[in-house]
């Protein structure tokens, strides 16, 4: 299929880019590495009026690390962390993660700004960043403001972004040396969307954990304190304290009524946990 | 047995030395266009004028069609079935006694009977703006219940597809011999066994770009089609022409495996359209509109019983097996060709005393299915050989010794079997030996004991096939469906210059055959591949032919080019000897040239004489010169048998339910082989799809018949990544019957992988109580049985 008609612009600055977006009242879409706007664009799922496409903003193309967190800009590549080209601060855990992303093909194009507003629940960093902690900040002529990616992705392709807003950059924190890091996911084949994400912070030396299990067909479930995950306490021995069931339980709530599907969640988040324990 | 069969080549085949003829491992000829990107396919084709269509398609599986309205500044662009004057349906029909028959209006009129029926036809300059005009068309549509299992269809009071049959059978088969001799053995096992619907997904779709040439008063049909001779008789029934007024070009193919064999109802609409609109128009298949609106295959079920005795020894077999036909019956194989096979094959490559199978052809609120690679094989050997692993289970004994003690034994050929299949050869119990060694079964019994490290469950399972290939009229004239093959015909041409041309009516749509007919022409006639060119795909350029399907060309096309060519070899020899000076009876053509005692003369030169200096030819010269059409069958038409045995090793986890093939052998004969390579680029192509088959794909539809996989993300197809390096052994018992002792192997590789690798998760997962009888095995359905098992397991305890 081909998209319906749209006018393109291809703004030279942020603040012209927001121009556009204000102007456009909502009916504009941004463009940026195009990874999943344009099979969306060709299926006529989306059609909007103008194509704002961004990927010409250097601004939105600089990672630094400032004080206690790496800043990326939206438009980092998947690539680019994988490879290396971005600092990291998470000692390793994102460029594990940027690695496992769908095809080289589409880490090269596909960027970490556009994977975070797209909000497909399958999508790895909003899951991996909600586990790091990590914040975002939105920009719109109005002014930005900045709020954690847990609260960030609101459900199934849904995000806190408004109208005439643009994800400007996210901000990782750095992984404190006594925590451990595990990321598991399912794929039915190589590169394919995920069907179970688990995600796992835990820092035995501060009793602190913070757990994400993802690609539930709607935002990740995020628990910023797990203790309950691991029979009420957060220490060296979490791995062998692990239970299944309370995870079992926080995915029925949340909705997911196949036992089958849930086993898998489980036990992919199990993964994770001894994926950080190894 | 490898000396044997170099000593053979050398004597039967004398060309052998020169690596260019049958049995030499040649780089395929065309890959030099095909790998540069160089093909050309319909979507490359630029012709002045041309424009694009995009259909609009039915949204619901089953509606009456209430208007269709086309907003005013679009009623010269957008066409409907009130356009299409004397545009007869597209109408398949079975000779077979009680078949029902489907009319499928090319554009739908009064009811749509499946998702992406095609219902309006736009015309724009752009495909995009055709798509423009497409959405902007609203349908007014009474939906009625939809009808998506073929089960339910059965029965009585089910919604109906086609009125006026009263119920949704196109056609019921009984078949028995003898069943009663296997209900007192004691070994007795029935399941429920079924097979997803899929899409055959070739990387290029299909396509169609149609013009008229007022001079010639011809339509030409540029498609991508396997069967270009049928799709131009299937065309001049809907259209009301002539044959002569018609030429179908069907240009490189990327990938047929039947999807591109039928006739298309877009084909007869963009010739209609091409006609009245007086420009060329194209038509391009999109990815969307394969996996939803295109043809489907492989959705089977299987109620089956299997007899046998303690020792393992099979008795009978018991079937009632269904094929989800969809809403239409598709030129020209109709929608019975599937269910018809089943009955005449289920019984595999066994021995079988006594057998029923009563079949049924449902039709259902999808698309028409159509032959994939395999055909019902597929599905016949998930079906039997699952079966066959539950009684090796009874019997307690290794799966591959059920097969052994009952496979065709090489003694036993030529074999014909109790649904009067003709075995010509082979060894069947020696590929599944070899394929259990390959694997070693022994080391993976070891190791079964012991699991992954990781804790995953080690399985290994086994599936064996033969494959009737390149059967001809006394098979099909039975079925008596619009196709019904003959002589396959060939002709050859030497050119001035002393190179070889071959028209051909089959196509190659990744099967090689630009090199493989020319191995063949060069076996008989020395010249060397390089000046041998293979016309193929055009209907005014070629002999008559049903086309590539079947597994057929090597045998049909390969005999009939070899036939050909012997005659023109005769002919040139004939004149080679006058122009030595010799009795004819004294001279032979070897290696390109006609030798005598006195010294020989080169095709080239005996081409140049014919052509250029025929004044130093001699009087009573055969004036039928060095340009020859042939005809060709095998001795027999009964088809050749190619088999395999193929045995998987896999790790399962029954946690994540993910699978991971560790190891894959096949054992294959297809008989001489005419370009090893070739054959071995089409079992790892087929060795794909079957692992599609088993794991991945499948097309699921929700109960108002809405298909579900719409893209690629939801329909799975296997990559690189997980298709691994299988091993491959070539066994070459030749056929009797044909041309070098050539066999069909196109489709084996996909019969035999989803049969292997369910015994093999069935065989993991056995001492958890878990059984997995459905394709594709999904993570889901593996995790699903192992919870069902777990719970059983509790409830017991």
């Amino acid at each position: 299929m081909k998209p319906a008609p749209f006018a393109y612009e291809r703004p030279r600055d942020l603040d012209a880019a927001l121009s556009m977006l204000a102007a456009s009242s909502g009916s504009a879409k941004i463009i940026a590495g195009g990874q999943s706007l344009g099979p969306m664009l060709n299926l006529r799922l989306v059609q909007p009026e103008l194509i704002v496409d961004i990927s010409g903003l250097a601004e939105l193309k600089r990672a630094e690390v400032s004080g206690n967190e790496l800043v990326l800009g939206a438009l980092v590549t998947h690539a680019d962390i994988e490879d290396g080209r971005t600092a990291d601060v998470t000692r390793g855990a994102m460029r594990g993660v940027a690695a496992n992303i769908a095809y080289r093909a589409v880490r090269n194009r596909g960027t970490i700004g556009g994977s975070l507003s797209h909000a497909d629940p399958a999508a790895d960093w909003i899951s991996s960043l909600a586990a790091l902690g990590a914040r975002v900040t939105l920009r719109s002529l109005g002014g930005a403001r900045t709020m954690p990616v847990a609260a960030f992705v609101v459900g199934a392709l849904e995000s806190a972004l408004h109208a005439g807003e643009i994800v400007e950059a996210i901000h990782v924190p750095m992984r404190s040396a006594s925590s451990h890091w595990g990321y598991a996911k399912s794929c039915r084949k190589t590169g394919e969307f995920a069907h179970a994400i688990g995600a796992v912070l835990i820092d035995p030396a501060v009793a602190s954990a913070r757990v994400v299990i993802g690609a539930i067909d709607t935002a990740p479930i995020v628990i910023t304190d797990a203790a309950e995950l691991f029979s009420g306490r957060i220490a060296a021995d979490y791995k062998q304290r692990f239970d299944a069931s309370v995870a079992d339980g926080l995915l029925a709530k949340a909705g997911i009524d196949d036992a089958a599907q849930r086993h898998i969640h489980v036990s992919v988040l199990k993964r994770a946990v001894q994926e950080a324990a190894a | 047995m490898k000396e044997d069969a170099e000593l053979r080549n050398e004597r039967e085949f004398p060309s052998g030395k020169s690596g260019q003829g049958v049995g030499a491992r040649l780089p395929r000829k065309e890959d030099d266009r095909l790998m540069r990107g160089r093909g050309q396919y319909v979507g490359d084709l630029r012709l002045a004028g041309l424009q694009d269509v995009a259909f609009v398609r039915s949204p619901l599986a089953h509606a009456r069609i209430r208007s269709i309205h086309v907003p005013e500044r679009y009623r010269g662009s957008v066409f409907t079935a009130a356009d299409l004057a004397g545009i007869k349906p597209i109408r398949a029909v079975s000779g077979l006694p009680g078949f029902k028959v489907s009319e499928q209006p090319v554009l739908a009129t009064g009811k749509v009977r499946q998702v992406g029926e095609l219902v309006a036809m736009c015309l724009a300059p752009t495909r995009a703006e055709a798509e423009d005009i497409a959405a902007s068309v609203t349908l007014d549509l009474e939906e009625l219940p939809a009808i998506t299992d073929m089960l339910k269809a059965r029965e009585p009071g089910s919604a109906l597809v086609h009125e006026h049959w009263g119920d949704n059978v196109f056609l019921e088969t009984n078949y028995e011999v003898d069943i009663s001799a296997a209900l007192d053995a004691p070994i007795k096992v029935t399941r429920e066994i079924s097979t997803a619907r899929q899409c055959m997904s070739p990387l290029e779709g299909r396509g169609v770009v149609a013009t008229f040439d007022r001079r010639l008063d011809q339509l030409t049909l540029h498609s991508a089609a396997q069967m270009p001779h049928i799709t131009r008789s299937g065309l001049a029934e809907c259209l009301g022409m002539e044959e002569g007024q018609i030429r179908v070009i069907s240009p490189d193919v990327g990938g047929g495996f039947g999807h591109k064999g039928i006739l298309l109802p877009e084909e007869v609409c963009l010739s209609w359209l091409t006609m009245r609109c007086g420009h060329p128009v194209r038509w391009l298949e999109d990815r969307r509109e394969h996996l939803v609106a295109s043809s489907n295959c492989r959705e089977h079920h299987y109620k089956i019983t299997v007899y046998a005795d303690r020792d393992g020894t099979l008795r009978g077999i018991d079937c009632e097996a269904t094929v989800d036909s969809g809403a239409y019956s598709s030129y020209p194989f109709s929608a019975c060709l599937e269910a018809a096979q089943v009955a005449s094959i289920l019984p595999g490559p066994y021995k079988m005393p006594a057998y029923r199978c009563r079949t049924f052809s449902v039709a259902t609120n999808k698309c028409p299915i159509l032959p994939y690679r395999g055909v019902a094989r597929t599905g016949v050997c998930f079906a039997l050989e699952l079966m066959l692993d539950l009684v090796a289970a009874e019997a307690g004994l290794e799966p591959g010794e059920v097969r052994l003690r009952n496979l065709v034994r090489p003694e036993q050929m030529p074999f014909d079997n109790i649904t009067k299949k003709h075995f010509d050869s082979g060894d069947y119990p020696e590929a599944m030996r070899r394929a259990l060694a390959a694997i070693d079964i022994d080391s993976v019994r070891a190791k079964q004991s012991l699991g992954e490290a990781d804790g995953r469950r080690i399985g290994v399972g086994v599936s064996i096939y033969c494959e009737q290939a390149a059967h001809g009229t006394s098979v099909y004239s039975g079925w008596g469906i619009p196709m019904v093959p003959g002589h396959e015909q060939a002709s050859a041409r030497l050119t001035p210059d002393g190179g070889l041309e071959l028209r051909v009516g089959v196509h190659s749509h990744g099967q090689g055959m630009e090199t493989t007919l020319a191995q063949v022409a060069h076996e008989i006639l020395g010249v060397d591949i390089a000046k041998i060119r293979i016309v193929l795909g055009d209907t005014a350029m070629t002999p008559y032919s049903t086309g590539t399907w079947g597994s057929r060309s090597m045998v049909m096309a390969g005999g009939a080019v070899a036939t050909a060519c012997r005659e023109l070899g005769e002919r040139a020899r004939r004149i080679g000897a006058k122009l030595l000076q010799h009795d004819p009876a004294s001279v032979v053509l070897q290696n390109g040239e006609v030798r005598g005692v006195n010294g020989s003369v080169s095709l080239q030169a005996i081409a140049h004489t014919w052509y250029r200096r025929p004044q130093d030819l001699p009087a009573d010269v055969d004036p039928g010169g060095l340009e020859v059409t042939q005809g060709y069958k095998p001795v027999r038409d009964s088809g050749t048998f190619s088999y395999a045995a193929h045995a998987a090793v896999v790790a399962v986890d029954p946690d994540l339910g993910e699978v991971e093939i560790l190891d894959y052998a096949i054992v294959e004969d297809g008989g001489v082989l005419v370009n090893p390579l070739v054959v071995d680029g089409q079992i790892y192509g087929g060795f794909a799809q079957g692992i599609g088959t088993a794991l991945y794909e499948e097309m699921p539809f929700d109960a108002s018949g809405q298909p579900l996989a719409t893209t690629l993300a939801d329909y799975l197809l296997p990559g690189p990544t997980e298709i691994p390096a299988a091993r491959l052994d070539h066994m070459e018992t030749p056929s009797p019957y044909t041309q070098f002792g050539v066999k069909g192997i196109g489709e084996g590789g996909a019969i035999a992988p989803p049969a292997a690798i369910a015994n093999a998760v069935n065989d993991a997962l056995r001492p958890l109580g878990v059984e997995l009888m459905q394709s594709p095995i999904t993570p889901h359905r593996i995790v699903a049985a192992v919870l069902a098992a777990r719970a059983t397991e509790r409830s017991a305890a």
